[in-house]
């Protein structure tokens, strides 16, 4: 073996579920097994800033990640894992400040200072508009709380990454190589200008401000293009740390980034091709030194079928380590320099992200780019154009739209054994721990902290000191955060849905006509044209599966009421009887079906409405869709149906049926 | 054809749960007058007949170009008049794609928490093939709706075209003004100055820009060639978005209300709105040269005057049965 071999990247897995106190557990096991650092996945309603017992929060709890609702979460969480040696990354975004803010009184607690810690806070709001969805204020707010935890970060934790600006999350919205590129730097941009123009900073600190942003990027199958399109990135952030913000140090200059690998090209069907997909994605952000990632993060292999077990995160942890420690790419300086094709492909992708940016700039930047919906609706198309490139198999995607034939997969043989199970009574003991942290904590405290924390925001002062004691005394996540909606108020992003071109004419489209002539004769037999309700039940803001039924369902012909995301049943039912639509399509990818869809099903019966049909989409395990099926839903629909404009034609089917006279 | 028992018993039990304001109740009805089919026209005209003389509240119209903030506005205007304990109803127009008829209506996201309140009703409409306009359904739903809540609002794109339509449908024409978006010759041009009642120039904390946007309007005002000359439209200048002057809109719409009441102009509009409506369907279907047809007793303005009693949409159906009469004798 070389004795020059680079260190590797960090290596970790994005994990934590049910509990604290499991997800401790898992984090342990992680590390023990070579795991180099940690990667939070909290749950919705901690991102999106409830209590466990929130109303909102039903069916959430402890699903896509851990609940932590106060300080003793966060302790047990870390329990026998000293933060002073810890990296740890934290997804966390509307409510990075409190969340932060426990991490730091975690480690005071621990006996370490905050200068000492190492890790990120996710922090980038403007892709939760664009993506993911678990913004809560208006950007102007959520920009002024990112620019305060840069600002304390700075002086207090220097060592710790306060914003990690996101393309990973754009290119699972659809974003192109170009896309990605320019909307993360007009986002970069949109957060250092801020920086620069409230904090009253200096030459210096700007420097290191610079030096300390970080970027999570995606990286997937067309691996080439995508390693040069690190080497653009790298490229243009230099160019706009000098040109822009007047930066000479190189070292701050070098941009800075992790990866998780795509999740958008998983597939349900055959899924153990994705061991594949994932090794390979891998492959393209390691290889190249010069476009090397500082850390990993790699999905599992059956993503697309439900949660993974601690198996298969094991196995995307060993691919890892066989890429570090059995092959040699850590031996050589970059394999690509000099080389005409990777130069070529890197300067296309340059000169057109550079272009994009400027698009963006010129309308005023990222915050004004998400509210008058143009990067939004730029990430629709691209991602429709996307879909419709599947369906008409011009996009090749090996087991799904060509070389189907199979045969059984043993891994997958057990059914609902190939995925994790989930501990249906984590909910209902969260919830009671959380009762019982109320009641032994000193009321009086709590109350002192609360008034202190709305006066900092008043007063305009940094949030994160007041964040901190408030920690300390005992506030809760729903609690910080109500103080933060009463102030700042809550927002909703454009959708970027209504302004999707329609579908093309010609070969392509040529089963998209034929559901158009089946839906305008359903209508006519129905009276009235054919109306659908797409919405999301529940805390998860992924939400641009829905929004391509409804772009698609408006390509045949259908009209399309969007009610978007964050909806409790109740409001589902209300929705489906104002509007009075013929079928209800709710999608929900996390894992929380079984309690919201049963729900909605449940309340529109009440309601007297139980005749209106309800699909479901998501990322539904095969026996959960049974149980769904058995509560009434018609039909339930899963990654591995990739052909929306068959499932427009089944909702046809579906809405006929439930009408006939 | 009279309606059948079975259907008296519908139209009925519907009209009983619209004006005790059941949302459940107004929804199957809106969805029953939707229904183009000729089997059911007759429960149809019924269902609208019985609405008639149930007025429960004004109707509003909140027009303006897309982007100047009209759900905004309207979800901050709910939130008042929800305090103030109205319950109300709104209709959302939106347009639908002239080649595929499908549409997407995002108004329900739009007007975040207004659409999410109880006490609140909500119907999204696609334009169907009125270019710029709304659909022939507008009127026949804001007339069962406003038999059901205390105030009703229809909010639609407004591209100057369909100002003047939805002028026929609504007490109060509230149009939204986005500063800088066009100068006055723009305003003239779109033919918008003639009809609105109120003109609320949105995003004043953009500053001199907004309040120029609104001299202009004001000088523009008195140029437009407008009908009714004793009431002069009032322009106000605030902030959906940080709701700002919200009251002070309220406030004007009242006044408005109150001054349709005192001079008696209510009356006539709605009955210009209710010729105008029966005029306009009957040139959809059969043309100038239909129209033509229409004379004496049977001129528009006489036929529909005489008849207070009857929905705008069983007039046309009379009217249109006359003009077939009249272009087949002709043809013989």
């Amino acid at each position: 073996m070389s004795p020059n071999r680079d260190r590797p990247w960090l290596i970790r897995t994005y994990s934590g579920h049910s509990s604290a106190q499991a997800s401790n557990a898992l984090y342990r096991s992680n590390l023990a097994k070579g795991q180099t650092g940690l990667s939070v996945a909290f749950d919705l309603p901690t991102q999106t800033g409830y209590d466990s017992d929130h109303p909102l929060a039903r069916g959430e709890v402890g699903k896509v990640g851990v609940p932590i609702s106060h300080i003793e979460d966060m302790q047990c969480l870390f329990e026998e894992i000293p933060l002073d040696k810890m990296n740890t990354s934290m997804t966390i975004n509307a409510t990075a400040a409190w969340l932060l803010s426990l991490y730091i009184a975690t480690a005071q607690r621990q006996g370490s200072s905050p200068e000492v810690l190492t890790g990120t806070t996710q922090n980038d709001i403007i892709k939760e508009y664009l993506s993911r969805g678990t913004f809560v204020f208006p950007p102007d707010a959520s920009m002024r709380l990112t620019s305060e935890i840069v600002a304390y970060t700075v002086d207090h934790a220097p060592r710790w990454n306060p914003v990690n600006i996101c393309s990973y999350h754009l290119q699972e919205a659809g974003a192109t190589p170009v896309q990605e590129i320019a909307f993360a730097m007009a986002n970069a941009i949109s957060v250092l200008d801020r920086v620069r123009e409230n904090a009253d900073v200096d030459d210096e600190t700007l420097s290191r401000i610079f030096g300390r942003i970080s970027f999570f990027l995606n990286a997937g199958i067309r691996f080439v293009e995508e390693m040069c399109k690190c080497r653009a990135m790298t490229l243009l952030w230099e160019e706009i740390g000098r040109e822009r913000y007047g930066i000479s140090d190189e070292k701050m200059l070098r941009l800075r980034y992790g990866v998780q690998v795509n999740s958008l090209g998983l597939t349900e069907a055959q899924p153990e091709n994705n061991i594949v997909r994932i090794a390979l994605e891998a492959l393209g952000v390691t290889l190249s030194k010069k476009a090397r990632t500082r850390s990993l993060q790699l999905p599992a292999w059956n993503e697309a079928l439900g949660l993974p077990r601690p198996w298969d995160q094991q196995l995307s942890l060993r691919t890892q380590q066989i890429l570090a420690f059995e092959t040699d790419i850590l031996e050589y300086e970059d394999l690509f320099d000099g080389s005409y094709v990777v130069e070529k492909r890197t300067s296309e992708l340059l000169s057109a992200a550079r272009e994009e940016l400027q698009r963006v700039l010129d309308m005023g930047g990222a915050v004004d780019a998400v509210e008058n919906a143009y990067m939004k609706q730029r990430l629709v198309e691209s991602h429709t154009a996307r879909l419709r490139a599947i369906e008409s198999g011009e996009l090749v995607v090996v087991g799904v739209n060509e070389y189907q034939e199979t045969v059984e997969s043993p891994l997958v043989e057990g059914g609902s054994a190939s995925i994790l199970k989930v501990d249906e009574s984590a909910e209902r003991k969260q919830i009671e721990s959380l009762d019982a942290f109320r009641k032994k904590r000193n009321a009086d405290d709590v109350a002192q902290a609360l008034r202190q924390l709305e006066d900092t925001i008043k007063n305009g002062k940094n949030i994160m000191p007041a964040s901190i004691e408030a920690a300390n005394a005992g506030v809760t996540t729903g609690e910080w955060s109500q103080v933060l909606r009463d102030h700042f108020g809550e927002y909703r992003a454009p959708t970027g849905v209504g302004t999707a071109p329609v579908a093309a004419t010609g070969t392509a489209s040529e089963g998209v006509e034929r559901v158009r002539v089946r839906v305008d004769e359903a209508s006519r037999k129905l009276g009235r044209r054919l109306k659908i309700l797409v919405g999301k039940p529940g805390l998860d803001g992924h939400s641009n599966g829905a929004e391509q039924i409804a772009v698609k369902a408006r390509d045949v012909g259908m009209e399309v009421v969007y009610d978007g995301i964050r909806l409790t049943p109740q409001e589902i039912v209300q929705s489906a009887r104002d509007e009075g639509v013929h079928v209800i399509g709710l999608s929900i990818l996390s894992g929380s079906h079984g309690v919201l869809v049963i729900d909605v099903v449940e309340q529109l019966r009440e309601a007297g409405l139980g005749h209106i049909p309800v699909v479901v989409g998501g990322i539904i395990p095969e026996d959960d869709a049974t149980k769904l099926i058995e509560a009434g839903v018609v039909r339930v629909y899963t990654p591995k149906d990739f052909d929306l404009t068959r499932i427009m034609s089944e909702i046809v089917d579906v809405v006929s049926e439930h009408n006939a006279a | 054809m009279p309606p059948s028992e079975q259907d008296s018993t519908l139209v009925k039990r519907l009209r009983d749960g619209i004006t005790t304001g059941d949302p459940g109740a107004v929804s199957e009805a809106l969805n029953r007058i939707d229904d183009d089919r000729p089997e059911n026209r007759e429960t149809v005209l019924a269902l609208l007949d019985s609405a008639i003389g149930h007025d429960r509240g004004p109707r509003i119209g909140i027009t303006g170009a897309p982007g100047s903030g009209k759900s905004t506005l309207l979800d901050a205007l709910v939130g008042v008049l929800r305090d103030r304990g109205r319950s109300v109803g709104i209709l959302a127009v939106d347009p639908s794609s002239q080649k595929t008829g499908g549409a997407l209506l995002g108004d329900r996201m739009r007007l975040g928490s207004a659409a999410r309140d109880s006490g609140v009703f909500l119907r999204s409409l696609a334009a169907r093939d009125q270019l710029g306009g709304l659909s022939e359904i507008t009127g026949p739903s804001l007339d069962l709706m406003q038999a059901g809540f205390d105030q009703v609002f229809v909010e639609t794109v407004g591209v100057g075209q369909s100002e003047a339509s939805v002028i026929d449908l609504v007490d109060t024409l509230v149009f939204v003004a986005q500063p800088a978006a066009g100068d006055l010759i723009q305003f003239m041009k779109a033919g918008i100055l003639e009809w609105p009642d109120i003109f609320f120039v949105n995003k004043s904390d953009l500053g001199k820009i907004a309040t120029r946007t609104a001299t202009e309007l004001l000088a523009g005002l008195d140029l437009a060639g407008r009908g009714d000359t004793e009431y002069k439209p009032q322009v106000l200048c605030g902030s959906a978005k940080h709701g700002l002057e919200i009251e002070t809109l309220i406030d004007a719409i009242d006044a408005h209300q109150q001054y349709l009441k005192s001079s008696g102009q209510g009356e006539v509009r709605r009955a210009q709105g209710r010729v105008a409506r029966v005029r306009s369907l009957l040139a959809t279907n059969y043309g100038r040269h239909g129209l033509s047809q229409l004379t004496g007793p049977l001129e528009i303005e006489t036929y529909v005057g005489a008849r207070p009693e009857s929905s705008a949409e069983r007039l046309s159906d009379e009217l249109g049965r006359e003009v077939e009469a009249a272009l087949g004798k002709k043809a013989k």
